[in-house]
């Protein structure tokens, strides 16, 4: 006689595959999840209350401290929606800047995620490979703001510094390498019998799901539904661009490894051109009041980010501090469907399925 | 010439032109000996800026007569007509915004469909992209809720975002529905009483709303009945209080 039982497992906050501080409990029967319960909170450092003693210059490190893995486009939600709200007009070498450095960014967020995503499964090198070419663009935005991570590189009206001298010239050198090394990640990864026995399949859900529980990013397109904010709702100069939105057909993890390795084909795409038309000269900063006062009223701005829709609601009442201040987090909402997709799966596809959702965890506690 | 001499001459150059004022006293002779330098800029600067102070001061008084002759003709005019309007000169009529349509079909939808008192307010919030905002009776919110999702009209499948906000007269949550299909977005409000705030719970409606509610109900302290799993998710179950209501006192001050 085999004797079984639940088993009560905890996963987190602390392991690795995880991404961050994420705990999940589990109720195994054997080797098969019957019940899921995400545990959120370890990194919750209430941004949002901080940000009501805060004037909205002073706000933009925090952001960067939210999607920590892509705190470009953080940047970019906050200052676009304030000039947005003051109606303020942008330079058009800074907003070429700003687009230049998030779809570099959206590069580099995605090549965290391909790396870790294939550890998380088994397969060492790729890490290496990814964090390599990432590494380029961390010296890039180096270069440019003085950071590596918290760059804290746009302000309301604009950019903070100018490219330095040849800078433009070294992303162009990146961006050409980098097509070279994407066919080589192609070849390296995406035709692997291992690692497609592993994700084909796993995690998959219906777009009306998908819609139904609000996800966004590669999450949402990797169901079939052509939903980019670059393209549906565009802002800054997307709308000067070419570039196609990646669907999937599925929505298993292997049609959200595609979405998001074609996503960096697109970005590349985008930066050929941005690069190619970018203002010899002009300024990097707007004409912008010395005390930065949206005028009493309520704004919510979205902007595509890596991992999908991020939002920010402002509620003003003319004071220098936000009344009341919300960030919608894609990885937060992504995150929900997590339990729902776990029910019925073994234990090795946890890690899988996690790790396809792509979450920061910075992002989703806030 | 040398090369600083040249650059200090087109730095005032552009200042008598700005000003468009005989005050500006022109540069130092050109054919002297270069006197010392400082000094020079120094009169330069004193000579720039008040030749655009004055250049100011001139704009502001052709503005005013403009406004005033303005003024004048606006009421000439609202005296020729027949409608009498404020002597105040108005500005002329905003253009009715491209979503105004839109909006008045949504409140005539939820007046018809939902309730005759349905809808407590209605406008747009133009600086949001001509945004339609409704703010929605309280008990009529989960019907009304049911209506945008429902509706072959409106098709809000997408809630794109949940919002709490605390206005210390009272609460208010805050939905963004959307349509994937029409690309149509609205903003709907529903507002609380502060003392037991309650607003009904849209997780039946919207798979999406469940954190969201979950996590106005933890910084905010609002509740949702409704909702099938109503607990804190930002902060730790045995926390007291809600962060980010406006009367929050932090446990230590000091962190």
């Amino acid at each position: 006689m085999i004797r079984t039982e639940e088993l009560l497992l905890n996963v987190g906050p602390q392991h690795p595959s995880t991404h961050g501080v994420f705990r999940i409990v589990v109720k195994l029967d054997g080797e098969i999840i019957t019940e899921a319960t995400p545990v959120m909170g370890y990194l919750h450092r209430g941004t949002e209350k901080l940000a009501e003693n805060l004037n909205f210059t002073q706000i933009i490190p925090y952001t960067d401290r939210m999607d920590y893995v892509s705190a470009m486009t953080n940047n970019y939600v906050l200052c676009h929606s304030v000039e947005k709200m003051m109606g303020l007009e942008i330079p058009e070498r800074a907003e070429f800047l700003r687009l230049i450095v998030m779809e570099m960014q959206r590069v580099a967020s995605h090549l965290v995620w391909w790396g870790t995503y294939l550890l998380d499964i088994g397969a060492m090198s790729p890490f290496l490979y990814a964090f390599s070419d990432r590494e380029r663009i961390l010296q890039l935005f180096n270069e440019l703001c003085g950071a590596r991570l918290t760059y804290n590189y746009m302000r309301v009206g604009g950019v903070k510094w100018d490219a330095p001298d040849g800078w433009i010239d070294r992303v162009k050198t990146f961006v050409k390498d980098m097509h070279f090394r994407l066919d080589e990640y192609h070849n390296l990864v995406s035709g692997n019998e291992i690692f497609l026995s592993r994700i084909k399949g796993v995690g998959q859900y219906d777009a009306q799901t998908a819609i139904d529980y609000g996800l966004s990013g590669a999450n949402l397109r990797s169901t079939g539904v052509q939903w980019d904010l670059r393209k549906t709702e565009p802002y800054s100069l997307y709308d000067r661009f070419e570039f196609d939105v990646p669907v999937g057909k599925n929505g298993d993890c292997y049609d959200r490894y595609l979405c998001r390795m074609e996503e960096i084909t697109q970005s590349l795409r985008i930066l050929d051109q941005a690069l190619e038309q970018f203002p010899g000269e002009g300024d990097t900063m707007g004409k912008v009041p010395r005390a930065i006062r949206p005028p009493a009223g309520e704004i919510y701005v979205r902007i595509e980010s890596p991992r999908g829709e991020i939002g920010c609601h402002i509620v003003s009442k003319g004071k220098a501090e936000p009344y009341r201040l919300k960030f919608r987090r894609p990885s937060f909402v992504n995150l929900q469907i997590l339990p729902k997709l776990l029910v019925g799966e073994s234990m090795t596809n946890l890690v899988t399925i996690l790790g396809g959702i792509d979450i920061v965890l910075g992002e989703v506690d806030c | 010439m040398s090369d600083d001499n040249k650059r200090e001459e087109d730095s005032a150059a552009p200042a008598p032109a700005a000003g468009d004022t005989p005050a500006a006293p022109a540069p130092a002779a050109e054919g002297d000996a270069a006197p010392p330098k400082r000094k020079e800029t120094d009169e330069e600067k004193a000579a720039r800026r008040k030749a655009a102070l004055e250049a100011r001061e001139a704009a502001k008084a052709a503005a005013a007569q403009a406004a005033a002759q303005a003024a004048q003709t606006a009421q000439t005019a609202g005296a020729a007509g027949d409608s009498a309007e404020g002597s105040e000169p108005q500005d002329p009529p905003k253009p009715p915004s491209p979503n105004q349509p839109r909006l008045d079909r949504v409140v005539a939808l939820l007046r018809e469909l939902v309730a005759e008192d349905a809808v407590e307010e209605a406008y747009i919030n133009e600086p949001n992209d001509h945004l339609p905002t409704l703010v929605v009776k309280n008990d009529r919110w989960l019907q009304a809720a049911g209506l945008f999702r429902n509706h072959a009209e409106l098709g809000c499948n997408y809630l794109r975002n949940v919002s709490g906000v605390d206005y210390e007269t009272h609460m208010e949550v805050v939905y963004y529905p959307l349509s994937l299909e029409s690309r149509h977005v609205y903003c709907v409000k529903v507002k609380a009483d502060r003392e037991n705030a309650s607003v009904a719970s849209v997780t039946p409606i919207w798979e999406t709303a469940n954190w969201n509610e979950r996590e106005i109900y933890d910084l905010l302290g609002i509740d949702f009945p409704g909702h099938p799993d109503l607990r804190r998710i930002m902060m730790p179950d045995d926390w007291v209080g809600h962060p980010l209501r406006k009367d929050y006192v932090p446990l230590d001050p000091e962190v």
